[in-house]
């Protein structure tokens, strides 16, 4: 009786939780007379498949799909290769200055990129690029949260592996390459999918940098499926449930990797 | 033998080589743009963004003694009161009732996540027609309770809490999944000693998970009010600012001053303002993380 309650509790909550979503998505099955009524059409009475095809067509959604997949993959490999580097450094090798150096890389956690946006959209300006991917990517190739994230796991890995193959003469970045990496596998995934996440749905950076249609991300595109004259409910609805399906994927795939990466902040090590 | 100076500088020399993609990255689009905010504060600029006439902390006075900035500074403050407390308390909530070992139970952690893949613009699109006044969903559900019509956004009562309740969705997913991870990490026999001793559920949430939760809680928090100052998606999709600069919130005011009215000096001097806000608050949070070491 008791599991009963308990299931109808969870059952309710995730009514709530989903229904703007569920309603979105029923909306763009309805005929636009549907999206018009009221009360309400909570489920259409035929499916208008249609709603999807004038959303292609109304905006290119794949061209904007394929942008924030090209800058998100861009964003994720960089930071994959400068966080790795980073956060083995600061795992195993001593030197002068470690700490400093581990204090700096924090610290630019606390500096929020709104309160660095001008400069910034000024040097993109001015290295001429406006409307690039590299100007949506290049900045956001370095973390501090993914070097501490890594650096983490990197210091649960035996250190008497890397001093013995050192000893055997075994150069640093065959070592890196070889053994680090490889069984780092779990902690790459967690900083994949939060930083692939995170940038797909970056807002604030793309709308100041990307001005022609061709460049512009997903979440910038959508603006022209904005309900207006010309544009119903149903056409704008089916273009959020286009452009959400990879992330609801992402996240259904690689949920646990995400808990971990959320969670690696909460823990100090 | 290497001569034990010499392999310091090899070490260091070695180490800055690992070090340097990211450092140069930060360097370039973090601490030099940080360094340029502060000057561009402390000057007159053109309508390219340059530098023309040092003018000290003139535009410092000039914000401090405008009443919109304050406004502003409300606005900010309100928002971050509206989205953070009911948004933790929600994800408690859901947390609770999700941490248990029944049957299907990932389904439902799945679900309770499920707002952390609907991006800003997209669910911006879906508010903006559940809060359409005319015959959207949530007019609808007042004159169910008969209650009069709102008009959300364009009400300037109503504008600031209608875009929290779109930040408390999206926060929702994230919040209630750091605070599960929380709960699964209380061990199972602190409850089994306690359930001994004739506890009952209130008395045990309260007594035991609460202060085992706190630091858990203490980030989420953190976390929360961070992100809620630094809001923007929304606004701009929804509001731009208004009605009567009632969502005008400090990241919006930046983005308006500088790309809309060019005012990049003013802008900056916005941006180190918040730059500190932020830095106080993280600073609190490692200052609290390194205290709890401790007691662990």
């Amino acid at each position: 009786m008791k599991k009963i309650l308990h299931y109808v509790l969870l059952a309710i909550a995730a009514c709530i939780i989903l229904a703007p979503f569920l309603y979105a998505v029923a909306v763009s099955f309805e005929s636009t007379e549907e999206t018009l009524a009221f009360p309400p059409v909570w489920i259409p009475a035929a499916l208008h498949v249609a709603n999807y095809g004038k959303a292609l067509q109304t905006a290119p959604l794949l061209t904007f799909i394929f942008n924030s997949f090209a800058v998100s993959i861009l964003v994720t490999v960089g930071q994959i290769i400068t966080c790795s580097l980073a956060a083995y450094a600061f795992a195993f090798f001593e030197f002068p200055g470690k700490k400093v150096l581990f204090t700096l890389f924090l610290s630019t956690m606390m500096i929020p990129a709104e309160s660095t946006i001008i400069p910034n959209y000024m040097i993109i300006r001015s290295l001429d690029w406006l409307n690039t991917y590299q100007g949506l990517a290049v900045p956001f190739m370095a973390s501090a949260f993914g070097t501490f994230l890594l650096r983490q796991y990197f210091q649960t890995l035996p250190k008497e592996i890397y001093e013995a193959a050192r000893m055997d003469g075994c150069s640093r970045l065959r070592f890196f390459f070889t053994m680090v990496l490889p069984l780092s596998k779990p902690a790459l995934a967690t900083l994949s999918v939060y930083t692939f996440l995170s940038t797909y749905n970056q807002y604030m950076w793309p709308l100041l940098i990307t001005n022609s249609d061709s460049m512009r991300t997903v979440q910038i595109g959508l603006a022209m499926l904005q309900w207006d004259q010309g544009i119903s409910w149903n056409t704008t609805m089916a273009g959020i449930v286009i452009v959400s399906l990879p992330t609801v994927v992402l996240l259904i795939l690689g949920q646990k990797q995400l808990v971990k990466g959320l969670t690696a902040g909460s823990t100090k090590g | 033998m290497i001569p034990k100076q010499k392999k310091t500088v090899y070490n260091t020399r070695q180490a800055l080589l690992y070090l340097l993609p990211s450092l140069l990255l930060f360097i370039v689009f973090t601490f030099y743009p940080l360094i340029r905010s502060i000057k561009l504060s402390l000057f007159n600029t053109n309508l390219m963004g340059q530098e023309t006439v040092f003018v000290g902390l003139h535009r410092y006075a000039e914000m401090f003694a405008s009443p919109q900035f304050f406004h502003s500074l409300l606005v900010t403050f309100l928002f971050t009161l509206y989205t953070v407390i009911p948004g933790i308390l929600i994800a408690l909530f859901l947390a609770y009732i999700v941490n248990c070992q029944l049957r299907y139970i990932s389904v439902f952690r799945t679900i309770f996540a499920f707002p952390l893949s609907i991006a800003v613009a997209g669910a911006s699109m879906i508010f903006m027609m559940l809060f359409n006044p005319g015959a959207g969903v949530f007019t609808y559900l007042l004159q169910l309770l008969h209650l009069s019509p709102v008009f959300w956004l364009s009400d300037p009562g109503w504008a600031l809490p209608s875009i929290a309740m779109i930040a408390i969705w999206r926060s929702v997913g994230f919040n209630t999944l750091v605070l599960l991870s929380g709960l699964q990490s209380i061990p199972e026999q602190i409850y089994e000693s306690a359930r001994i001793d004739g506890s009952v559920s209130w008395r045990q949430f309260k007594d035991i998970t609460l202060p085992l939760l706190s630091p858990t809680l203490f980030f989420v928090f953190i976390v929360s009010v961070i992100n809620a100052l630094q809001t923007f998606g929304e606004i701009n999709i929804l509001t731009q600012g208004g009605p009567m600069n009632e969502t005008n919130v400090i990241v919006y005011s930046i983005y308006r001053e500088a790309f809309f009215n060019t005012n990049f000096s003013y802008a900056s001097a916005e941006a180190i303002v918040l730059f500190v806000i932020i830095l106080l608050l993280t600073v609190f949070e490692f200052y609290f993380l390194e205290k709890r070491v401790f007691y662990r």
